[in-house]
């Protein structure tokens, strides 16, 4: 067999998939970081605590409601969205003339409480959350078992990144939210209500981080830390990519994955620190991120 | 910082007139409970351990008419090993602690024991797991209950062993715990005449363990041992169920495993997993009707085998200072070490000179969904390993207070 670094290419192949479902997640996350922070300005550290509740009102509905994967696929990103509505509406609503700073203190208190209240009321070894049995099982694909699951996190991920960007970068209601982020009282004198599409925004942004929650629920731990362990590397994903840059969070998502996948092979001890190595290498080279606009 | 600390007069009793007034340092006997409050192991120890504690300090009171003034205070140490002997200090310096309880994560309770041995007061020992504390670091204000390293792997890896699963991979948490686990189980495979294949060290509260388990498939070990705990364990089998392992005919071995960790799995994923453990709820009618009165505080979960142990070490702890008649450190320790320890949760024990606690454990199997009848209705007893066959040979530690 052949092997590079005394790694069989075979096992080589299996872990670069790994990292790439692995990034999947991360992609999502970063994402949906990277609308708010481009659209708002607001570096929301409740994200964690968002798609911590996706988790859980997916668990939720499971055991109270009867209702399976597929129907928390379709409430839970809604139900987390509008209480994300809420939150820009009565408060972060107040902050945006304020500093960077404020937005992130705001943001990281909600966190905390959220995640505060979730561990009083379920504490913190976590919840079972079983598979959809549409998605259990998996394929033999010769160098490694590929889980139907993971291989459905994947896909998804990728339809709800790239049509994310899509409507950004490509529509007309995207153009708006951009033209409303450079002049905001410019295109409200346009006649377009500029407050109310920032605050979908931020449901939207949050709705994506509940998604993920969702995703995540049959294969990791369902547990009120969940997000905070997560969400820490995904703002290194961000800030690797460019803050606020779409295309750049997707694409640093699934590629930081897969750095990592490969850290778990010849390194296994560093596999937890090499996303800040590379984002201190990168803020020294190019400070505003790989894909972000160097000013 | 979050440095929470919550004082909690737990029982202050009647006093006795006309008693023999015993010498204790400032009239009050007082127990801290430092353990992980909010953070991974926080449903192993945590608030449970307080509560554990508090039934201790009221149940002997009621039981032995002691006039003994006993107060709990407790902390939460994050996890961090400077946290903890931080606060170790403040209680023993400034608040006139005379016993720390509990302290899971072996790191922050190796840095909790250098303290207590400096001050000379008592470390009651039940969350912390690395054999070391009785071992090589060990300390005659040491006293260890509930399990150790050498006497999972111990349990665990020479059932297994003896059973046909001869070659291991370790999957191991990147930490003095971690290590102290892999090392422990690795002696006991080879000296069973088993083979380790292979190892990998993953970082601490880590995510996903898709990789590693998948270098665990290509190693083509029958066993794959979970050198790691909590949500590492948890997060280790839900995934190792998704990628077909268990299927492809290998097997997981978790080396450490709490109840709490199957109710966070559920019985779907983790039926037929194998470890040891020193207490169950279901064992007899002391351990059902003890845990009647701890779920009614504990908001439904069921005691974890380390809050078993910090009720046990209290009872033991509070009944050695009432025989010696002060909370005098080594005149303490030396009752509790002379003393058997017998309570309705461990049955009867003994102290040895190097503070491990002697008790029986046992070998569980976790039952498949159709066999569980009733809330937290997940094991069945396969083995009881005698308390001297337990845990490691006082000689084989290397502890100095042996010679």
């Amino acid at each position: 067999m052949t092997e590079i670094f005394g790694v069989p290419t075979q096992a080589l192949f299996g872990q670069l998939l790994i990292g790439l479902i692995n990034g999947s997640f991360y992609a999502l996350l970063s994402l949906g970081l990277a609308v708010i922070f481009g659209l708002l300005n607001i570096i929301n550290f409740t994200h964690g605590a968002q798609y911590m509740m996706g988790a859980f009102i997916a668990y939720i509905l499971a055991s109270k409601a009867g209702l399976g994967y597929w129907w928390s696929l379709l409430i839970v990103p809604p139900v987390v969205g509008a209480t994300g509505i809420v939150i820009e509406r009565f408060m972060l609503q107040r902050l945006y003339k304020l500093d960077h700073l404020y937005g992130l203190l705001l943001t990281f208190g909600l966190a905390l409480i959220i995640q505060g209240l979730f561990r009083n009321e379920y504490g913190t070894s976590g919840l079972p959350y079983s598979m959809p049995a549409e998605l259990s099982g998996g394929h033999n694909l010769g160098f490694m078992f590929l889980p139907n699951y993971r291989a459905w996190v994947i896909a998804a991920s990728l339809v709800v990144c790239l049509g994310t960007w899509f409507v950004i970068e490509r529509t007309k209601l995207g153009s708006y939210l951009r033209a409303a982020t450079e002049n905001p009282a410019l295109v409200q004198a346009f006649g377009i209500n500029v407050p109310r599409m920032i605050t979908l925004t931020y449901g939207f942004g949050v709705a994506l981080a509940a998604f993920a929650g969702v995703m995540a629920a049959p294969i990791y731990q369902v547990s009120p830390q969940m997000g905070a362990d997560l969400i820490i590397v995904v703002f290194a994903v961000v800030v690797i990519g460019g803050m606020g840059s779409i295309l750049g969070s997707i694409l640093t998502g699934f590629g930081l994955g897969i750095v990592e996948g490969l850290t778990k092979v010849f390194y296994p001890e560093a596999s937890n620190t090499v996303i800040f190595v590379i984002m201190a290498v990168v803020l020294m080279i190019r400070p505003a991120g790989l894909f972000g606009a160097q000013k | 910082m979050k440095l929470k600390q919550t004082l909690i007069a737990a029982a202050i009793a009647a006093g006795f007139a006309g008693a023999a007034r015993a010498q204790m340092s400032d009239g009050v006997v007082k127990i801290g409970v430092m353990s992980d409050m909010s953070s991974l192991y926080a449903d192993i120890g945590g608030p449970g351990s307080v509560i554990a504690a508090r039934m201790a300090v009221d149940d002997y009171l009621k039981a032995h008419k002691s006039s003994l003034k006993v107060e709990i205070v407790t902390a939460d140490h994050q996890n961090k090993p400077d946290v903890g002997s931080q606060i170790a200090r403040q209680w023993y310096d400034q608040d006139k602690v005379d016993a720390i309880a509990d302290v899971p994560t072996s790191s922050v309770a190796l840095a909790v024991a250098d303290v207590t041995k400096q001050k000379n007061k008592v470390f009651l020992i039940s969350g912390a797991a690395s054999s070391d504390l009785t071992g090589k670091a060990c300390s005659p204000n040491n006293i260890h209950w509930t399990y150790d390293t050498w006497m999972l792997a111990n349990g665990t890896g020479s059932a297994i062993v003896k059973t046909g699963g001869d070659t291991w991979f370790f999957l191991t948490s990147d930490y003095a715990f971690g290590h102290a686990l892999e090392r422990d189980t690795e002696a006991v495979v080879l000296k069973n005449g088993g083979k380790v294949l292979g190892k990998v060290r993953h970082p601490l509260n880590a995510q996903d363990f898709s990789s590693f388990l998948l270098q665990a498939q290509a190693s083509k070990a029958k066993i794959i041992g979970l050198a790691n705990a909590g949500g590492d364990t948890i997060n280790s089998i839900k995934q190792a169920a998704e990628f077909g392992i268990v299927k492809g005919g290998q097997s997981l071995a978790g080396m450490l495993v709490f109840i709490s960790d199957i109710h966070g799995i559920g019985l779907e994923k983790a039926q037929g997993l194998i470890f040891t453990e020193t207490f169950y709820w279901d064992l007899n009618d002391g351990t059902r009707a003890w845990t009647r009165r701890f779920v009614e505080q504990s908001k439904g979960k069921y005691p974890t085998m380390v809050q078993a142990g910090v009720y046990s070490a209290v009872t033991h702890y509070l009944k050695s200072v009432d025989a010696a008649k002060t909370d005098d450190a080594p005149k303490v320790l030396a009752q509790m070490k002379a003393m058997p320890s017998d309570d309705p949760l461990f049955g009867k024990g003994t102290v040895r000179k190097d503070g491990r606690v002697l008790h029986p454990a046992y070998l569980v199997e976790v039952k498949k969904p159709s066999e569980s009848k009733g809330p937290y209705d997940y094991y069945k007893v396969r083995a009881t390993i005698p308390a001297d066959q337990a845990f490691r040979p006082e000689k084989e530690g290397g502890c100095s207070l042996v010679n």
